[in-house]
Formats: C-alpha cells, structure tokens, sequence
C-alpha cells in the first residue's frame, strides 16, 4: 500500500453565500496518477482551489506529507512542492513562453537538462520559446501550462481538466505526456470530465458529488464495472467510447 | 510523446495586423506633424512642442506609478494626488535649504540640490505610499467603491497635513540658475527647465521599460497585472509585490510633484488634485496598467494641450477630454489594452 501523501479530512469550503465542499474525505497516495471524477458542479474544481489555499477551507484538514497545510497561504503551499494547473490554464498571455517558464522555475534558474525532457514532452515549448504565449493555440497553451508546473520536480502536481476543448490528437499528446510524467517520481491528481482519458492514465479514483466524495478506490475496478459506472457517474466506459 | 503526431506551425501575424499593433506609436509623429500644418510657423511649432513633450514627460511621470498599480493590484487610487502635492512641498523644502546651491552660477551645484529635493521627495512619497497600502488600501483590496472612498479621505487627510505642516498658502518656488531661461534655436526659444523635464522622462520610460521587460520583479509585474492568483500559485507573494510597486508609484508620483512644483513655479496643497483630472484622462487613454499607452497617452495630452492652447484657447479647455472621447471610440479600452485574467 502506497504512503498517502496528500489527506483532506471533513474539508468544507464557502464561497460567498454558497456551502461548495461538504465534508471532503480524500487520500491521495504517494506515486501514480489519483483522478478526481464528477458532474459539472461537484466541486471538483474548488476541491484543487482549496488544496492550493486559493480559497480557504472553512472547516477540515489538508494534509500533506504528514503536514497540515490548510492554513497556509498558496505561495507556501507552492513552496512545499504543490504545482497547480488550473482548468483555464492561467497562462500568462503578455509574456513570452520562455518567459512564462523562467517565472514558473521560482528557485533558480531553469535546469537545461530538465528543460530539454520538457521540450522532447512538449515539441511545441520548444519551437514557439521566444512567441508570445498569447499566440499559441489552445492544446500549445495547455502544454505550456502542463510544462510550466513540471519546470521545477515536484511532490504533487493539481491538474484541472487538462483535455477540455482540445482536439483527439492533442487529448493524446497529453495522455502520453501524463503518462510518461507518471514514470517519473511525481504524483499527478488530476480533475477529468473525459472519462475515456482519466481511465487511461489513471490508478486510483475518487468521484465526487454535491460537494462529497461519493466513491473512491482503484480504478481498474471502476473501469472494470459498468454497473458501478452507471451508479456513480449515469455512464459506462462502453457507452461512452 | 514521440509517436504523436504534433507539428507545431509558426503562423506570421499578417502585416496588416501588426500594422494596427503598432498604430497607437504613429499617433504622436502623427499629431506634431498636424500640429505643424496647422501652426504654420516652424519656430513656435519647436517651441510648442518642446513644451507638449515636457508637459507630457511630467504628466507620464505621475501617471506611471497610478496606472502600474491599477494594473497589478486592481486599486483605484484617488489618493494619488496626494503624493504629488507632498513631493512637491518636501521638494520645495529641500531646495529651501539648499538655497546657496541653487542660487550658484555652479551647474553642478544646482543639478546636485535638484537631485537631493528630487530624492527627499520619493524617500518621503515612497514611505507614506508604504503607510498609505498598510492603512488604507490593503483592508479595501477587491472593493472598487470603498477604494474610491477610502482613498479620497486619504488625499483630503493629506492635504490637510500638508496645511498643518506648510501652511495653506500657495508657495513659490524658484528653478535653479541653471535651469532658467530658454536656449534659442533659430527663431525658436526654448525652455532649458522643458528639455530636463524631457529629459528626465523619457529616461524614466526606458528605464521602467527595462525593469518590465528584462528582470524578474519586471516579469512578475507584468504576470501579475494579468494573473495575480497564477503568479501566488506560482510560489511569489505578490502581496509583497503590491508594496514595493505601491512605494514605487508613490515615489513616481513624488518625483513628478517636484518636477511640476518647479515647471509651475507655484505649489498648492490642491495640486495634486488637481493635476489628478489630466492624470486620469492619460491613464483611461493608454489602457488601465499599460506603461507604454500611458507613455504615449501623455505626449499626446501635452502636445494636444499645448497645440490648442496657441491656436484656440477655449478649445484647449475640452481638447484632452476630446481626446480620451475619441481614443475611446476608436480603442474602447485604450490605445493599449492589458489583458485581465482574473
């Protein structure tokens, strides 16, 4: 059994008026790829926001690496080796890729080695270095931000549906990518709608619903049991391919 | 990834769109050039203009600091006025006492008392803009009503330390020996008090460019201004970014309170408020946080200005709100829009 190395316990988030997380019960493990599954409004995407201290947990626990984190602040968080791409990519549109990427290389300068894995992972981080990251299309914006949180080794990386609104050919250039990330020593918890993709990388599940994990285990036994599928999700992998 | 096919295309952006780009930059030649078939004379078209660029240079100086803030932190200061009134009074101090310096023949001695008054006033600006952040902007951060407010009570506070302190007499304030008097081009006179102003901001302008676009406080601004949460994700506290570009725009505004306090000759405790309308019309011009559309929105006030003040008088009155009607017509966000991702 993998070591956890990210735990949110009873985790509540508000936001404004609205009650979003109710009591999350979440184990990331050490290694592998965790997807995080659910319907638009689960609070999917308040669950990574919460993790990365962008909007702060009312009531509950984070924990990683043994370490409450819930009451830090997110540069700290950052610090303590979280990276998070968000589901709008929060590419930095006015700068140029080399630019986006020597920001996101916040303690030192950027290691010529680890870059050139990135630019074997990513072709086009390489080809379009001195564009502006305005100019890039939308599959291109969602690799710089991939290769933006990876720049640096990290523990965790937050990915916020990687595949949304991106062609087949993208989808699977960053299936490849996260797989091939998987390999390294880095833990990926990874928000996906696109159940096809997060099967295929994924090694372990939790789905969420009006703001509670609602299931979680390995997913090779999600993947393995339409009826389960139809129960959490209203889809089976079968109807959905 | 090897096996995916992924050919990344470089596209050229079509001359016709970099063109538009590029536009807003013509507009200055554009406008001296206009101004000079409409003024005839050569020799007062040099003089009006030099004037135009100084008066913008200045303008640009006060504004930077504000548009660089509303760009990074999303504060709207009206309380920015504040810290050209007090630039220009701590300014008017120190020249006060340097007295014997400025008075000298030396040029040396009189550029060195400038300097000094110029550095006392963004020492002082920049700490009160430090008080100014802690006290009243940082509890109103995201509340555009309450900043006006909020910021607004600042100016008036501060306006009436400034009658406390110096009074509430208006002041006047002497240029240095080598700063009087106009150098003679031709038939065209030319305040040497205008090409130091000039001077003095176009070197300003290179060198916020600089910092903006060659080091990492100039990225992280920049990132900033368009994702302030993404550059937090990132791992940079950009609450402490927030107060160093406060203090530095404070100082800005500083550094133009004394520079306008010496072009004027005569200081207030309402100048910064007032100066505040022609500072908003540059900033609404360029685009809320781009420098260089505040840079260009400002040369193109001062020479505006100055053009129609010898050609129309009353015109002169309504041509820089004309101006920003225009500009906005043609750009609604300014001539250079920053983009926001927040």
């Amino acid at each position: 059994m993998a070591q956890t190395l990210l735990s949110l316990s009873g985790v509540h988030t508000h936001i404004g008026p609205y009650h979003i997380l109710q009591g999350v019960d979440l184990v990331v493990p050490e290694g592998g790829v965790t997807v995080l599954l659910g319907r638009n409004g689960a609070g999917k995407t308040t669950t990574l926001r919460t993790i990365m201290g962008l909007w702060t947990a009312s009531q509950g626990e984070i924990r990683f690496q043994d370490r409450a984190i819930t009451k830090l602040d997110t540069p700290e968080i950052s610090r303590r080796g979280i990276a998070f791409v968000p589901e709008d990519m929060g590419i930095f549109t006015d700068l140029s890729v080399a630019e986006n990427m020597s920001l996101a290389a916040a303690n030192g300068p950027i290691d010529a080695k680890r870059l050139g894995w990135i630019k074997e992972l990513f072709p086009p981080i390489g080809t379009f270095w001195n564009s502006s990251a305005g100019t890039l299309s939308g599959g291109q914006k969602q690799m710089l931000s991939v290769a933006r949180a990876i720049i640096e080794p990290r523990r965790l990386i937050l990915i916020d549906e990687p595949t949304k609104g991106l062609a087949p050919a993208i989808i699977k250039a960053m299936t490849d990518a996260l797989r091939e990330l998987k390999a390294t020593d880095t833990t990926i918890f990874l928000v996906e709608q696109n159940f096809a993709m997060a099967s295929n990388v994924g090694d372990t599940v939790a789905v969420m619903d009006d703001g509670r994990i609602i299931h979680s285990g390995s997913m090779r036994e999600l993947v393995d049991d339409a009826a389960l599928q139809e129960k959490l999700m209203g889809l089976s992998l079968e109807a959905h391919q | 990834m090897s096996d995916t096919a992924i050919k990344p295309r470089i596209e050229k952006v079509p001359f016709k769109d970099q063109f538009f780009q590029k536009l807003p930059v013509l507009l200055v030649p554009f406008l001296a050039v206009a101004g000079l078939a409409a003024i005839g004379n050569p020799a007062s078209w040099l003089t009006l203009t030099v004037a135009g660029l100084a008066m913008g240079m200045m303008i640009f100086i006060m504004a930077s600091g504000l548009t660089v803030v509303f760009g990074l932190m999303d504060v709207i200061n009206f309380g920015h006025g504040a810290f050209v009134a007090v630039g220009a009074f701590v300014g008017f101090t120190v020249l006060a006492w340097l007295a014997g310096w400025t008075a000298s023949p030396s040029v040396m001695l009189n550029l060195a008392a400038v300097l000094i008054a110029i550095l006392a006033a963004m020492l002082v600006t920049g700490l009160l803009g430090y008080a100014f952040e802690r006290v009243i902007v940082m509890p109103v951060y995201g509340e555009h009503l309450k900043q006006i407010l909020v910021t607004m009570g600042g100016l008036i506070v501060a306006q009436q330390m400034i009658y406390v302190v110096w009074g509430p007499d208006e002041l006047h304030i002497s240029r240095p020996e080598a700063f009087q008097g106009s150098l003679v081009i031709g038939e065209a006179a030319i305040e040497k008090y205008r090409l130091v102003a000039v001077v003095i901001g176009l070197a300003l302008f290179i060198g916020m460019r600089h910092i903006l676009k060659k080091t990492k406080v100039g990225l992280l601004v920049r990132a900033g201004v368009e994702n302030g949460e993404m550059v937090e994700a990132l791992g940079y506290r950009i609450r402490r970014l927030f107060l160093i570009v406060f203090m530095t725009g404070s100082a800005l505004a500083g550094l133009g309170g004394v520079m306008w306090g010496l072009y004027q000759e005569t200081i207030t405790a309402h100048m910064g408020s007032e100066i505040m309308v022609l500072v908003f019309i540059v900033v609404i011009i360029g685009g809320l946080g781009s420098v260089e559309g505040c840079f260009i929105g400002a040369l193109l006030v001062g020479l505006l200005a100055n053009y129609t003040a010898f050609l129309a008088p009353k015109v002169a009155l309504i041509s820089t709100i004309a101006l920003m009607v225009v500009i906005l017509m043609w750009r609604p966000q300014g001539l250079y829009p920053v983009v926001k991702a927040k």
